[in-house]
């Protein structure tokens, strides 16, 4: 079976995606960038394009706050999820899902891979990077929060970025611009870090995918995104 | 004012501790701390006469705080409950003698292995003693990803004044929720450190650090002494946050995430007419007995909001002095109680109030 091509321009996004959809997205960034809200979102978005969409938590680091707590908002979409065998057991044993492999292997589904944070997050995605190059239609996006401690200038973005890349051996395609301060969030704080994320495109000589914002306070081209809700909020 | 950044507890607590000076880190990582100690592993390396050293062991790295200790530089090591039980032995050695340092445990789930989700059944080990003999340990609650850094630096300021070892005591919440937070200035210790193993420099007699007295006279002498210094800590150290108390009827005591739950409870049980107070321990030990004594006096009775079976309930009931009825309303093994369960346990409160009337 063949992949259905998806014909979408994402208008809501920044950077107008006329063109085909690559059919392997992958979310890479530092620990606690948003790789995960992302991740759950665009899944669901291309998902609400009509497009068969695999959603992969390949989190190898964090036990706690994962893809796999929207499982059944996603399986309602109909989004197909793949997840670590111990995720969210409270089994802190990151093995990787046998059934990973389909996600490089049956081109016929789109594939989101939200991938641990930082280098040591991408040491999972090794053994793919084989199939992925070989298939090359990938989107591998860099994840930024510039409020997050080490993240904060664009130096240290680009030295994480560098080392996300070594350890998996994979470059990145572009870069989401997610810099947010959790609930103080206000459109001025995503503002603020126009020129930090312009002058990290410039540098890495890469396009800007998105800067994305909560939905109730995303205006003009950003990715407008639903957050997931954690456990212990009232 | 530095400008707001978006931080894990566990990473607050990381960057306010190299903001308050502290250069030496010793741990062995476990959830739900691990940031922690990889924040340190990090930074620490990159940063002048930074050592940050994974040790074999919690035991070894407890041990290496110890020696650190005794040069006079700010020291940490932090872990969740299963290793701070193996720290125990060296924290009685610190503190039996004199050292300033801080350690953080960022609780989980227990007895024994456990499990990794919040808890805050460690409040006995880490108000009582944990370790052998007649010590304690400046222990304080944060509440907010804000306090875990404000408090880290609270933390070192204490210990070196009162040559103690100081602990912060959150739990996995705190350590895992991302909050934007102000970090601390830059500063470091300004206290004096005459005692500190430093090399004489052939121009004074050496220091000596030890906990080892042979004679028991000795031995008490220096037990009574610190006892002097911990009269005055609980003279002048206790820290707590009193909300909505002026009027209250019913009064809920809880720390670190319970306080939250209950401050939730709080605005419910309010908007239902019933006038409910919480007094929040910001350090546990020394514990704010004075104010609930005093609250005794007021209302009608306590509640104490806990993620244990039931451990500062005890410290509740000794500073009221059986003066009211004091209620549990807890959840254990990594469970959280919830607004529902306060409200229900308020109301169960007020039935016995009302009813034995």
């Amino acid at each position: 079976m063949s992949l259905r091509r998806a014909e979408v321009s994402f208008r809501s996004y920044a950077f107008l995606w006329d063109m085909d959809m690559k059919r392997v997205t992958l979310f890479c960034g530092h620990y606690g960038s948003g790789k995960t809200n992302i991740a759950v979102n665009y899944a669901l978005d291309l998902r609400s394009r009509g497009l068969e969409v695999t959603l992969a938590d390949l989190d190898i680091v964090n036990p706690y706050f994962r893809s796999k707590d929207s499982t059944a908002e996603l399986e309602k979409a109909k989004v197909k999820v793949i997840a670590l065998p111990f995720a969210n057991s409270s089994v802190d044993l990151p093995a990787l899902p046998s059934e990973a492999y389909s996600l490089v292997q049956d081109r016929s589904r789109y594939a989101v891979l939200d991938i641990g944070g930082d280098d040591r997050g991408a040491y999972a995605l090794g053994r793919f990077v084989p199939y992925i190059l070989e298939e090359n239609d990938y989107e591998m996006i860099y994840v930024v929060n510039f409020y997050r401690p080490l993240t904060e200038t664009v130096d240290q973005a680009l030295e994480v970025m560098g080392e996300i890349e070594s350890a998996c051996g994979l470059k990145f395609t572009s870069v989401i611009n997610n810099s947010n301060l959790g609930a103080e969030t206000t459109l001025d704080t995503v503002r603020k870090t126009a020129d930090k994320v312009s002058e990290l495109c410039r540098r890495s000589s890469l396009p800007l995918f998105a800067t994305t914002a909560e939905k109730s306070i995303a205006e003009g081209d950003m990715m407008p995104l639903k957050l997931q809700k954690r456990p212990f909020e009232a | 004012m530095s400008e707001k950044v978006l931080m894990k507890g566990n990473e607050a607590i990381a960057e306010a501790a190299l903001r308050s000076g502290c250069r030496h880190y010793f741990g062995y990582p476990i959830t739900p701390q691990t940031e922690l100690t990889a924040y340190m592993a990090k930074r620490l390396p990159k940063m002048e006469g930074g050592v940050f050293l994974q040790a074999e062991s919690e035991i070894s790295a407890i041990n290496m705080v110890y020696g650190v200790a005794g040069t006079g530089k700010r020291v940490m090591t932090s872990s969740s409950s299963p290793g701070i039980s193996l720290k125990q032995e060296g924290i009685s050695y610190i503190a039996g003698s004199d050292l300033p340092a801080v350690i953080v445990n960022v609780q989980r789930g227990g007895p024994g292995l456990g499990g990794i989700q919040p808890s805050q059944s460690d409040y006995f080990q880490a108000t009582k003693g944990g370790g052998h003999g007649d010590y304690h340990l400046i222990v304080l609650a944060p509440s907010s990803v804000q306090e875990m850094a404000d408090l880290t630096s609270l933390a070192f300021d204490l210990a070196d004044k009162y040559r103690c070892p100081a602990m912060l005591l959150a739990d996995g919440t705190m350590g895992q929720m991302m909050e934007p937070v102000v970090l601390p200035e830059p500063k470091t210790g300004t206290v004096e450190k005459p005692w500190a193993v430093t090399g004489t420099q052939m121009k004074r007699e050496h220091n000596i650090i030890n906990s080892l007295y042979l004679s028991p006279e000795v031995l008490e002498k220096t037990n009574f002494e610190r006892y002097k210094r911990y009269e005055t800590i609980q003279e002048k150290e206790v820290r707590y946050e009193s909300y909505l108390m002026d009027d209250a009827d019913y009064c809920i005591v809880a720390f670190g995430i319970a306080a939250r739950v209950a401050k939730n409870a709080i605005t419910a049980l309010r908007n239902q007419g019933l006038k409910v107070g919480l007094i929040r321990p910001i350090t546990l030990w020394p514990f704010p007995s004075k104010a609930i004594r005093e609250a005794a006096d007021k209302v009608k009775g306590f509640v104490s909001v806990e993620l244990s079976m039931g451990q500062m309930i005890e410290d509740v009931r000794l500073a009221e002095e059986c003066r009211r009825p004091v209620l549990l309303c807890n959840r254990a093994g990594g469970m959280i109680p919830n607004v529902d369960m306060v409200i229900s346990s308020i109301n169960a409160l007020k039935n016995q109030v009302e009813g034995g009337r």
